[in-house]
């Protein structure tokens, strides 16, 4: 840790955080000097963005202090923490995007006259701004006519725009090219010549090597140790960030993975997206279960809403059974045998205000009525019953409204639809996602079952240890692109971590 | 034993879904029955039912739309566009078959320009609505610059006017077209799959459910119990007239709301739709009955509709 003299601005001690029984940060610790940068590495879940949401005022910590300028800090709102000296720029865009890119910067603070608003020193202070960052966007414009990395650097133009002690950049450089993100290192260098300390979130190691002074490490909640750049390596860093012990979470296989000599059922060649994912190419076989890893905005969400007819592809073929089909809808997709257990249950899976009846024969309705259309309720009423038995679904009844479940009822119930139509694929997107521990290994043992069964699972996911104890083998995805298919001696945490990042040894 | 109890059940989840607005209008048919003793006799319920007729077959379309989380408010316009398709067919010498199938064909198209504009075109359905309002409303004004057209057809015009079996024709539209909506909304696929949408378009989308479709469909069942209430108004007036149906969308949304249909889509019954407009009704003739003036009907109309809509919510937000 560097301690050259001079006091740390921030000061983190011992905090930790419980939602509920769940503990997202346990005894925390972080020291942050003014004028360097010092970068959180930790994987998807590891406790950073729950870190940042507590410096930002959004969450109070359970117990432990933080001390800014050597005085207590413990912001009620974000309004406090900006009060306070510190300024937080998210990943997720926050601007209202018809409004002039001036309106946005200067927002809550237009410089005006008895309430009305100066529009000239309004544009006038917005482009001096501007013009300090060497931003390349005119502050006249409308937010919602730039591009998407434009409108990150004028989220960061506003985030700097007041002036701020400690600034938290979350993954700025997730929806930046190359040569707007050099512009984001010049700022970031400026900010440093002032004596701002920078807390930086990113996934990218080469980056990270290049901009950091201090890093440290956070995995599953908890403070691992934090390095001077110039005494660690890319490679220890990784070891650090996913070292844990993968134990009994995990069932075994009890029926061998398909021979890779047998016939795929289904076959990806060579798929793009204008500017989601490039040339993805895969094959999984009856019974096998291929992972899929990456960082988020890694485009493997958006190749499995392709597959399944959500998204338009712009070259590339799928056959299925060795047949190439076209899958433009998921009608098409439900037909051919393909399921998909979305990211986002709630959103995409679940009618949260119906009952677990009628959300899990959603999918296979019509094989649960007859002539014009008239439902036959009992079949349908078994066929549930069936499902909650088979999934040990904790309900109440088959009555009870699925938005009053927990997190794991939830999900079993999204898979429940999907099984009622016998898929022959099933794609499994963050299927373990905000679900507690006990459900997570009653979904593993389920996949394990489909797959003995001979159904052929696409598991996604951002959980490294779930990816390798799960598949047998894994598709690496980077920046829209497989960089590798990890199997056999390469399913190790820092060989595929190493892939995911771009960055191979 | 067993049955009871499970009788018991039912019993009790239907007082729990409807007991509130039934107890509702109960409460106002106790209350204009001590106002005035003429209230409540069969002769004056068939009356209510006949005067309810043509609002509550436009409220079941609607609510198909409202549990879809759309809203149709070109309703009023397509009831006076019926009468007049009517009228015109008769003028050209058409009989009464070929005229009634015209009259709801031409429904079901009007809802299908609603339908293809909110799904296909992706606008929302009330700007959608809001504009085919005054376009339709246009159009029924275009054979006779705006003058009303005579019907005199007799089966037509006894619809209005005669009773079958002792009971008003209008009377047995209403109920046929309850239990024909009310079927294909509770027992059927289609039916199921307009509560999915309603309740969560994403998911039923993921689902393979052909939602863009659903919502066209549903667009021409509303065009086409408009119509169907067209049909009844012109046989009432003998007539078509120009300014026919107007404003009767928002009396159609409050008999859907007042029945327990959430705007925000996926919640709703036929049921609950048949006694809130069966509330309206009640409100209009008591108030008839009592002579009190129009403006104050307007006042506690609107008022009654705030409060039963308020005790909705609330017993909603207790519930959770």
């Amino acid at each position: 840790m560097d301690t050259s003299g001079n006091a740390a601005i921030l000061e983190i001690k011992d905090v930790t955080k419980y939602f509920g029984t769940v503990a997202a940060l346990k005894s925390m610790q972080l020291s942050v000097m003014p004028g360097r940068v010092h970068t959180i590495l930790g994987e998807n879940g590891a406790g950073k963005s729950t870190l940042m949401k507590i410096l930002a005022g959004v969450y109070q910590p359970t117990s432990g202090s933080i001390l800014m300028d050597g005085k207590p800090y413990a912001p009620a709102n974000p309004q406090d923490a900006a009060r306070a000296g510190l300024t937080i720029v998210f990943q997720e865009l926050s601007l209202c995007n018809n409004m002039t890119v001036a309106e946005n910067i200067l927002a809550t603070r237009e410089p005006s006259t008895i309430g009305f608003i100066n529009d000239k020193a309004l544009t006038r202070k917005a482009a001096s701004i501007v013009a300090d960052l060497k931003l390349p966007v005119a502050v006249t414009e409308k937010v919602g006519d730039l591009s998407i990395a434009q409108r990150q650097l004028v989220e960061i133009a506003k985030g700097l725009s007041v002036d701020a002690k400690v600034v938290i950049l979350d993954e700025p450089t997730s929806s930046l090219s190359d040569n707007e993100a050099e512009i984001l290192f010049e700022i970031i260098s400026q900010l440093k010549a002032r004596g701002v300390a920078v807390i930086y979130i990113s996934h990218r190691m080469e980056e990270i090597m290049r901009l950091s002074d201090d890093i440290t490490v956070v995995r599953d909640g908890s403070y691992i140790t934090t390095r001077d750049k110039n005494e660690t390596t890319i490679d220890e860093l990784i070891a650090l960030m996913v070292g844990r012990d993968m134990d009994a979470i995990y069932p075994a296989r009890d029926v061998p993975a398909p021979a890779m000599s047998a016939k795929p059922v289904l076959g990806v060649d060579g798929l793009s997206r204008d500017g989601e994912f490039e040339n993805i190419t895969f094959d999984v076989r009856p019974g096998e279960i291929l992972g899929f890893f990456g960082l988020i905005g890694s485009g493997r969400s958006e190749v499995m809403n392709a597959l399944f007819g959500m998204k338009r592809t712009s070259s590339g073929s799928i056959s299925i059974d060795g047949k190439q089909v076209t899958i433009s809808s998921p009608v098409d997709a439900i037909d051919r045998g393909i399921g998909f257990v979305t990211e986002n249950r709630k959103e995409e899976g679940l009618v949260l205000s119906h009952n677990v009846e009628a959300n899990i024969s959603m999918v296979a309705l019509k094989d649960y009525s007859g002539a014009f259309g008239f439902l036959k309720r009992r079949r349908e009423r078994l066929a549930a019953e069936a499902e909650v038995k088979r999934l040990a679904i904790k309900t109440g009844s088959l009555q009870t409204i699925v938005g009053s479940l927990s997190g794991g009822n939830q999900q079993k119930i999204v898979l429940a639809k999907w099984l009622l139509t016998r898929p022959k694929i099933l794609i499994l997107d963050e299927p373990t996602r905000g679900v507690d521990v006990g459900a997570k290994f009653e979904i593993y043992k389920i996949i394990r079952q489909l797959a003995a069964e001979g159904t052929a699972i696409l598991l996604v996911s951002s959980e490294l240890p779930e990816i390798i104890s799960m598949s047998d083998r894994v598709v690496v995805m980077s920046e829209g692109r497989a960089t590798a298919t990890a199997s056999g001696d390469q399913m190790k945490p820092e060989k595929i971590m190493s892939f995911a990042t771009g960055f191979v040894s | 034993m067993s049955e009871t109890t499970a009788a018991n059940a039912a019993f009790i989840r239907v007082f729990k879904q409807y007991g509130g607005i039934f107890l509702s209008l109960v409460a106002l048919c106790v209350i204009f029955s001590f106002m005035n003793g003429r209230f409540m006799s069969v002769a004056n319920f068939l009356n209510v039912l006949q005067q309810v007729a043509v609002i509550a077959i436009a409220a079941f379309g609607m609510t198909w739309v409202i549990l879809l989380g759309e809203i149709d408010l070109s309703i009023g316009s397509i009831i006076a566009v019926a009468g007049m398709v009517a009228a015109q067919c008769f003028a050209v010498g058409l009989g009464f078959a070929p005229t009634f199938v015209i009259t709801l064909l031409s429904g079901a198209m009007l809802g299908l320009a609603n339908g293809v504009l909110t799904a296909k075109f992706r606008l929302p359905s009330f700007i959608v609505t809001v504009a085919t309002m005054g376009i339709y409303r246009g159009l029924v004004s275009l054979p006779t610059n705006g003058a009303p057209a005579m019907i005199t057809e007799p089966t037509w015009t006894a619809i209005g006017t005669q009773s079958f079996i002792g009971v008003p024709i209008v009377i047995w539209f209403v109920a046929v077209l309850f239990l024909f909506n009310h079927i294909l909304l509770s027992k059927t696929r289609f039916g199921r799959r307009a509560y999915l949408t309603g309740g969560n378009r994403e998911a039923a989308l993921y689902s393979g459910i052909k939602v863009d479709r659903l919502k066209i469909a549903i667009f021409m069942i509303s065009g086409v119990m408009a119509a169907i209430s067209g049909v009844l108004l012109s046989s009432r007036l003998f007539s078509a007239q120009t300014n026919a149906g107007m404003s009767y969308e928002l009396d159609a949304i409050a008999a859907a709301v007042l029945g327990g249909t959430s705007l925000a889509g996926g919640v709703g019954t036929m049921i609950g739709t048949m006694i809130g407009a069966l509330i309206i009704g009640v409100l209009n003739n008591g108030m008839n009955m009592m002579s009190v003036p129009y403006f104050y009907q307007l006042i506690v109309k609107g008022a009654v509709i705030l409060v039963a809509v308020w005790l909705d919510v609330r017993s909603k937000q207790a519930k959770q």
